[in-house]
């Protein structure tokens, strides 16, 4: 056989097994919630209160991190100050910090014996195992992944155009609200959606911090890891709902960065 | 190229070595309520000791995440539950080998934090509005308990329905196992939580206070111990589970404030002691 017949086989078999291990877990959940006919637990209360949740508290994620994070990365995008690169590294950490780690983190700053949460005491607001939480949670490791692609979309946008504006007498506002933001609207949806999918999926942190309650804090994820002992059909469905809905989120952000340049 | 290929053999060497290390070495692999944790850590040392060809490797959880994982098949040779009924359910999936020994017992308790902020001095502080309780999620056998407690404290005029009701309303978080539950009183998190007497190890000690609940509405908590159907280590396995049932195992579980089943919970062996 010649040496380049058995590279190609060998390369076909590797990315075969690459393929299979990706693929298979997500094939077997299928198989067994139609073997096991999960859905027909899916009138759960626990299942129907968990995915209200899920839903109501990745909207506000989303919320707060468009409002917060969409003037941040316009600043790191714009504006040159000192220590920026540390400021990036910094915002971009929760992205690869393990969520137990995000977690802690979160309870030692606004837990009730926290860094802040102590000084909330005295007008008696709790944080920690409260809806609160569980929306801190989330935007905490999940924003980062819109202001970092915020950024980048806010850097494509050529300076000249936004100077062009202002030649004309554009206000600030202006300049970005018809200049600035359709220009790079595509980017800021893309990193909204994942951050949104992020948000979704979100565990280590919300379990350590905002605890796990059905209706108040027990999220998808959460439901899953609490319900699998008692109900795995239960922990099937929501995982199989779940994964639809990451799905969705990923062929929605695929067609945004395909769809023509039209915007 | 040839650093790519060396880099390859190394890692190659390297699986394979791990694999037959796993192999040469006499594993026994407990599963074990996460309220053992210290005990079966104590106890494993105390074994090792005498026998010093295994080597224990522990899995804590709560008994019912444990079950589960056994009927989804995973390795073991023992499974010591907190009630029997997680117990039972590993034994309807055919995990179980052996018959059941209750080996231990125990009682629940409410712990607080040291700065006790809801001033919660008894089991009535449970009720009063806007205390934060944490317990165990439902199905681990410490929220089993805890709810035939709040049963027995609903049956009595004294408390009534209202009181569990309001109990029930004041649970904030449903931890996953009884341990999270202590550290989350532990860190201050909560004004209250229900544990075992056993939880209260010496690590949280000085971080929470204890408030106990009357034997009248107290429940003891059985612990049962068998050896599972994976026949491999069936010998280290029945060794383990006597040692456990032994005079030095129930001592150990007595030091770490469970009930001992046994008499005479003494180790035997003068020279250790």
């Amino acid at each position: 056989m010649p040496r380049r017949n058995k590279t190609n086989v060998l390369v076909g078999v590797l990315a075969l097994i690459a393929l299979i291990f990706l693929t298979l877990p997500i094939v077997a959940l299928v198989i067994r919630a139609v073997a096991n006919r999960a859905w027909e637990g899916a009138g759960d209360s626990a299942v129907w209160s968990a995915i209200q949740l899920s839903f109501a508290s990745t909207a506000l994620t989303v919320i707060v991190t468009t409002l917060f994070g969409t003037p941040l990365a316009y600043t790191l995008a714009r504006r040159r100050f000192r220590f920026k690169r540390w400021v990036m590294v910094v915002i971009e950490l929760p992205i690869v910090l393990p969520p137990a780690v995000a977690g802690l983190a979160l309870l030692i700053t606004f837990g009730r014996r926290g860094l802040i949460g102590s000084l909330l005491v005295p007008f008696d607001i709790t944080l920690a195992f409260t809806f609160t939480a569980v929306v801190m949670a989330q935007t905490f490791v999940a924003a980062p992944f819109f202001i970092r692609a915020a950024q980048i979309g806010f850097q494509a946008v050529p300076r000249e155009l936004e100077d062009a504006g202002r030649v004309d007498g554009a206000d600030g506002w202006t300049l970005f609200r018809f200049v600035t933001l359709p220009l790079a609207g595509r980017a800021l949806s893309t990193g909204l959606i994942l951050c949104w999918a992020r948000a979704l999926g979100e565990f280590g942190a919300t379990i350590l911090f905002a605890g796990s309650l059905q209706g108040r804090t027990q999220t998808m994820p959460l439901l899953i890891y609490n319900i699998i002992e008692r109900d795995i059909d239960a922990a099937i469905w929501t995982g199989l709902l779940l994964i639809g809905l990451a799905l969705i989120a990923l062929i929605i952000a695929r067609l945004i960065e395909r769809a023509p340049d039209d915007v | 190229m040839w650093q790519g290929r060396k880099a390859v053999v190394l890692l190659m060497f390297l699986v394979l070595n791990i694999g037959v290390k796993a192999q040469q070495s006499e594993t026994l692999i407990v599963f074990a309520a996460s309220s053992l944790a210290n005990a079966f850590e104590a106890i494993a040392v105390r074994f090792e000791a005498e026998n010093p060809d295994i080597d224990i490797i522990f899995n804590f959880a709560s008994s019912s995440d444990l079950a589960a994982q056994l009927t989804e098949g995973a390795d073991a040779d023992v499974f010591a539950s907190a009630n029997i009924r997680q117990a039972a359910r590993a034994r309807e999936a055919g995990r179980l080998g052996s018959a059941l020994t209750i080996f231990a017992k125990n009682r629940l308790i409410i712990i607080v934090p040291d700065d006790n902020p809801a001033a919660i001095m008894s089991i009535d502080g449970l009720a009063y509005a806007g205390v934060s309780l944490v317990v165990a999620a439902p199905d681990v056998p410490a929220r089993i308990y805890t709810d035939l407690v709040l049963t027995q404290l609903a049956a009595d005029p004294v408390y009534g329905e209202a009181y569990r009701m309001a109990v029930i309303a004041n649970i904030v978080s449903e931890e996953q196992n009884v341990r999270q539950v202590a550290a989350k009183i532990a860190l201050g998190e909560a004004d209250a939580g229900i544990v075992y007497v056993s939880d209260v190890t010496p690590d949280i000690a000085d971080q929470v206070m204890t408030i106990a609940i009357p034997d009248s509405v107290n429940t003891l908590a059985n612990y049962p111990i068998a050896i599972t159907n994976d026949a491999a280590h069936s010998e280290r396995a029945r060794a383990f589970v006597a040692f456990v049932a032994s005079g030095c195992g129930q001592q150990i579980l007595q030091m770490w404030n469970f009930i001992p089943v046994r008499r005479d919970p003494i180790c035997e062996d003068n020279a250790s002691s």
